[in-house]
């Protein structure tokens, strides 16, 4: 297979790239920390003993 | 399963917990095969290796505008079906489009400055996305600077539904202005100018980032289902230390 080449761009091409799978990543992790947040949030609260109306677990989701 | 079956947050939870990991595999194949495809996709005769920004510059841009698209449909099921998830879509697409609106702007002006020889001009494409930007950012803000999510809902359903009229001037700006942003070479009267070896990565990319926004996208509606859970839970708890000091 023939090795890739950018030529004289290489820089503007890599950095767009760069910044793409940054941006993503972050995304990525902001949910998933975001998640993890409130998980841990509800789960304190029904420990304390406030529980929903319905009486399930409001950090089960399944 | 119906759009009614999804009104309840607790179904809709199950069938996010249970799509969720099928649709981050898919995601995360398509984005590979995607890339590789752009990795080996040949040089332009213009534009030389340039070409290869194109795999992401596109995509973003086409999401930019279609998750203002979805936002809006969600504004209508707010505002005249006052579906119980559509804000919850409606807030949690904000930031991922916004996100998408800034690759866009980005990789449009590192592809720009080599192209046109400059990194931004104010044509009507790049003003009109810029603003597409903005109205994110405002939306974003509305909804933080509120607390009640069922009036901040409102509000930012109207804006939303405002806003899309930016959309059809993103579109057709290259058409109606002299700009030099070129005109639309995929989704045209007359189908697509771009040769196969480069649509094809191009749509691989496309639907690979759509099937990341899916993704993404559901499971910020769960984060912000369980978040509303969260401010209930504590109403409920403030309620009853309320009610317990009352008592003593």
């Amino acid at each position: 297979m023939k090795a890739m080449t950018l030529g004289p761009y290489a820089s503007f091409i890599v950095t767009s790239y760069l910044v793409v799978v940054a941006v993503v990543l972050i995304l990525i992790v902001w949910i998933a920390v975001d998640y993890r947040r409130q998980q841990l949030r509800l789960r304190e609260l029904e420990a304390s003993g406030i529980t929903r109306r319905s009486g399930r677990s409001a950090a089960d989701i399944r | 399963m119906t759009l009614t079956d999804l009104a309840n947050p607790t179904r809709f939870l199950s069938l996010t917990a249970r799509l969720l990991p099928w649709l981050a595999a898919a995601t995360a194949i398509l984005l590979l095969i995607g890339l590789y495809q752009s990795a080996v996709a040949p040089d332009d005769y213009q534009q030389g290796a340039t070409v290869k920004i194109m795999f992401i510059h596109v995509p973003n841009a086409w999401l930019s505008m279609f998750v203002w698209g979805v936002m809006s449909v969600a504004a209508l099921g707010t505002l005249v079906w006052r579906h119980p998830l559509a804000d919850v879509a409606a807030k949690t697409a904000a930031p991922i489009g916004a996100a998408f609106t800034f690759l866009a702007l980005v990789t449009g002006s590192l592809w720009g400055r080599p192209m046109w020889g400059t990194y931004w001009a104010w044509d009507a494409r790049l003003t009109s996305v810029l603003i597409l930007f903005l109205m994110y950012l405002g939306l974003i803000a509305l909804w933080r600077a509120v607390e009640d999510p069922s009036r901040a809902a409102r509000a930012a359903a109207v804006l939303t539904l405002v806003g899309a009229i930016n959309l059809p001037i993103i579109k057709f700006s290259v058409d109606w202005w002299n700009t030099l942003h070129q005109p639309a070479s995929v989704f045209r009267m007359g189908g697509p100018t771009l040769d196969r070896a480069f649509l094809i990565p191009l749509m691989v990319m496309a639907l690979a980032f759509s099937l990341l926004f899916v993704t993404l996208h559901l499971a910020a509606m769960r984060n912000e289902i369980l978040r509303r859970r969260v401010r209930t839970l504590q109403m409920a708890q403030a309620q009853m230390m309320q009610a317990s000091r009352r008592s003593a």
